[in-house]
């Protein structure tokens, strides 16, 4: 479903990205791990169009999209949820969700997403017309990934989503991403918090310093000596 | 009373204009954190356009209202059209440039525009001709209310309405408050973030120009510089409000308005630039962010 082949993305004279490839196939979960600056964000970023790679290619659904403007690659069904959730402050949770849908034009097909949303967070219908800012970190996680699930993803970029949460939330998120994943969308998962993790991948991706180091899948990722040590402070 | 019943008026007058003029500078700073200073050339090439169609019209014996409508229509397309090409050239090659270069460029933008105007039209002042022709209606009241006054009260009225059902209802009004908000998310959602920026310009410049042309068509005459007064007078209505905020330009408009006209009209019209400017620097240490602006805006 997603291909990168061996892509550099520099901020300046900065290498960020050393020679990344990738693959992704359609109803994986996949992980990437990697310490504080490895360049997971990065990878993001230059996935959806953010940070363009300088050389390499990416190739999703049999497209080239290394250089595709990020609403073409929207639209293609690749949404991304940032790390830090990136909730729109001052709209309301509703409006937030109608920004994730903002390509769409189907407006009955939206507002029944809407509602199956709504019933899957019944805390999202209940702050509907809060604003985006004023939600703890659980609801805005909850929030970012609602609102990246309105634009029909068949693959889901998401950054950190435990980030600065409570473990009981935590577990919450991530039992909502696979049941995400189960009915049909591709995940592409990035966390620090590499046990969690790689307990529900399929695969994984270790990388330090910009570049991939190893790659395997979970089960084996988890059992393997280099990333206990390193990743899963064991 | 009757006297303070004028100041009001006049001030209100004088502060929808100012408040028309100070919703382009703060849309613009809203969306990419640039004061741009040639937004004030905006306004005085509307009003430059409104004179030549009308001038133009008159001369081809068209009549009045026709004059009206069809040179208000053309200050702003022109204006539109200025306001997205001066973003093109001058201020989108420089993004993510630093801070000072696209300021630097929009002072730039706003000198060449009065000089340009200068040379191809005139350093005199021109005659505009009252577009509006007295409503019979108005007259028991003409006396605190002319004909123009009120036309201005009511178009400024109505834009700052338009203005605020397109930001809330329409796609291009919430592209253009998600992008405000978080430029990064706004493309992350498939926001052509071009596209929202160069809408701002236009609705801004299409703002200034309607201004332009109410202001001219009450003064009765314009020239070249007449958009760096009335620039200068609506930034600082913009910053007095919460620069950012479009709720706070109107009211920054409408104070500095008010305050004009009534140092004008209690002390001395030699003050009212005394009175406005001072009103700003105490905002400014009571409130460093206006108004209605948020603590917090710092655009990077
Ligand atoms: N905007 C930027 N300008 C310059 N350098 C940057 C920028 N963003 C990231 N970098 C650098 O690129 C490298 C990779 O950063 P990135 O954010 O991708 O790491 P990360 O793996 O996501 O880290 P974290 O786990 O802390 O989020 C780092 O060395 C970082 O300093
Ligand atoms: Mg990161």
């Amino acid at each position: 479903m997603l291909t990168i082949e061996s892509i550099n993305t520099y901020y300046g004279n900065i290498r960020a990205l050393k020679n990344i490839s990738i693959d992704i196939a359609q109803g994986e979960i996949v992980a990437l791990i990697g310490a504080n600056g490895a360049g997971k964000t990065t990878t993001l970023k230059s996935i959806s169009g953010i940070t363009p790679p300088r050389t390499g290619r990416i190739r999703f659904m049999g497209k080239e999209i290394q250089n595709a403007a990020p609403e073409k690659i929207v639209a293609m069904g690749l949404c991304h949820v940032p790390e830090g959730r990136h909730i729109f402050p001052q709209l309301s949770v509703m409006e937030n969700l109608e920004m994730g849908a903002f390509l769409r034009r189907d407006k009955a097909e939206i507002k029944k997403d809407l509602d199956y949303i709504m019933s899957l967070f019944p805390i999202l219908a209940q702050r509907r017309k809060q604003a985006g800012g004023t939600l703890s970190g659980g609801e805005q996680q909850m929030l970012a990934i609602s609102r990246a699930l309105m634009g029909r993803p068949k693959l889901l970029l998401l950054d950190e989503p435990s980030l600065g949460l409570a473990p009981l939330i935590i577990r919450q998120i991530f039992e909502i991403i696979e049941q995400i994943n189960r009915s049909g969308t591709t995940i592409f998962l990035i966390e620090q918090n590499a046990n969690l993790a790689l307990k529900s991948s399929h695969r994984g991706y270790v990388m330090e310093n910009g570049e991939i180091t190893l790659t395997d899948t979970a089960d084996k990722l988890l059992s393997n000596e280099d990333v206990k040590k390193a990743y899963l402070g064991i | 009373m009757e006297q303070f019943l004028e100041y009001f008026l006049s001030g209100l007058t004088r502060g929808s204009i100012y408040a028309l003029i100070a919703l382009g500078y703060t849309m613009v700073y809203g969306i990419i954190g640039l004061i741009n200073f040639a937004h004030g050339e905006i306004y005085m090439i509307g009003a430059f356009t409104a004179l030549i169609v009308a001038t133009a019209l008159t001369f081809l014996g068209f009549p009045p209202l026709a004059i009206l409508l069809l040179a208000a229509l053309a200050a702003v397309i022109w204006a539109s059209a200025y306001g997205f090409t001066i973003e093109k050239v001058a201020y989108k090659p420089l993004r993510g440039a630093q801070r000072l270069s696209p300021l630097i460029s929009a002072i730039g933008m706003s000198i060449f525009l009065q000089n340009y105007v200068m040379l191809a039209q005139t350093s005199d002042f021109l005659r505009f001709p009252a577009l509006i022709p007295d409503f019979k209606w108005l007259a028991p009241w003409s006396h605190i209310m002319s004909t123009s006054r009120f036309t201005i009260l009511v178009t400024a009225a109505a834009a700052m309405i338009f203005l605020t059902l397109l930001i809330k209802y329409t796609r291009t009004g919430k592209a253009m408050r998600a992008t405000s908000q978080d430029r990064e998310m706004a493309l992350l959602v498939g926001v052509n973030v071009d596209r929202v920026i160069s809408s701002t310009f236009i609705i801004g410049s299409a703002l200034a120009a309607i201004g332009g042309l109410l202001i001219a068509s009450h003064v009765g005459q314009i020239n070249y510089y007449v958009g760096f007064i009335a620039g200068l007078k609506a930034f600082t209505a913009a910053v007095l409000g919460g620069i950012g905020s479009i709720p706070g330009a109107v009211l920054g408009g409408l104070i500095l308005g008010w305050t004009e006209s009534f140092a004008t009209g209690y002390v001395s019209s030699e003050y009212e630039d005394v009175f406005a400017f001072g009103l700003l620097v105490l905002i400014l240490i009571l409130r460093p962010s206006g108004i209605l602006g948020k603590n917090t805006a710092q655009k990077v």
